[in-house]
């Protein structure tokens, strides 16, 4: 009993560290996708280049894809094209550009302005109801869909290569 | 043209959405882009006739229950609804015992007659000794 008496508190002490430590390390702005295991919303919107075509993601029945949600008025956008350029060119993986509330205009220029557009289409959301459906609340904002159609995956901010790594190369390999 | 009422539902559901963008502020304070825009969307939803319930849960299917100021109880959330009643169950349970220890001393204290005798040798013998 007296034993107990002194652990109790020195317990407890521990459990509420280790909780407020965590607490610390975690970012309150990353929120979980709910459309994760989901099948992703279905859509069809203009082409940036070809504006009479229309990309649906139903056209990726088969293909493991990386959605990635830009914007040329999007600061940190810029920090994970040169990779994207990378990916696409090395890795061989079909990224789709959703242009977020943007004039084709300034998309086109801001690619060009950017080392080239690393993406295999470019639909254009300009009103942003296609990136609700997704449930995106910033820009970019970058989704890995496996060959079912079903997201596995959602990345919030600048993408690395550890996301590529970790979410993409595992569904790519044969 | 919005009715009168279609008004004050938008506007009382906006206050119970929560902005993504700025997360201490529901989608009716926020002035965010996002906000906005999931404003215009919960206008025309109301003016199409979904229910409360319906413009939720489409918003809660986006963005997750994070969304809802009010969200409901699930077996992800439970300790959050049931863990204050919890620790204040423990509480009283820990002040009841202290309590009752507390009255059981005093119980098992002497009485006052015994008590005053018991002093009255305490302060001759600390005499004697000095």
């Amino acid at each position: 009993m007296r034993r107990l008496r002194v652990w109790l508190p020195l317990l407890v002490l521990g459990l509420l560290t280790i909780m407020f430590v965590r607490g610390l390390q975690l970012d309150p702005r990353k929120l979980p996708s709910v459309r994760v295991g989901q099948t992703a919303p279905a859509f069809s919107l203009p082409l940036l280049d070809d504006p009479n075509s229309r990309f649906s993601p139903e056209s990726m029945r088969g293909r493991v894809w990386v959605l990635n949600v830009f914007a040329s008025w999007c600061a940190a956008c810029v920090t994970e094209h040169p990779r994207l350029l990378r990916w696409a060119a090395e890795r061989k993986v079909d990224i789709i550009g959703l242009a977020y509330k943007d004039a084709p205009e300034d998309a086109q220029r801001w690619l060009i302005d950017h080392g080239g557009s690393p993406y295999k289409a470019v639909p254009l959301d300009r009103d942003g109801r296609v990136a609700i459906d997704y449930g995106v609340y910033g820009v970019p904002e970058t989704f890995v869909i496996d060959a079912s159609g079903t997201i596995r995956h959602r990345h919030v901010g600048p993408v690395d290569d550890r996301f590529f790594e970790n979410h993409v190369a595992p569904l790519i390999k044969p | 043209m919005t009715t009168p009422q279609d008004d004050a539902r938008m506007k009382q559901l906006a206050a119970e959405l929560r902005c993504l963008v700025c997360q201490n502020q529901s989608i009716a304070d926020s002035n965010a882009p996002l906000a906005i825009d999931l404003r215009t969307q919960l206008a025309e939803q109301v003016k199409a006739g979904k229910t409360n319930t319906e413009i939720k849960q489409y918003m809660a299917e986006r963005y997750g229950d994070f969304v809802l100021y009010n969200p409901p109880m699930t077996a992800g959330n439970l300790a959050l609804w049931v863990g204050p009643f919890m620790l204040l169950a423990v509480g009283l349970m820990a002040a009841a015992v202290v309590i009752r220890r507390r009255k059981r001393v005093e119980d098992a204290s002497p009485p006052e007659a015994t008590r005053q005798a018991l002093e009255a040798r305490y302060r001759n013998e600390s005499k004697v000794s000095e």
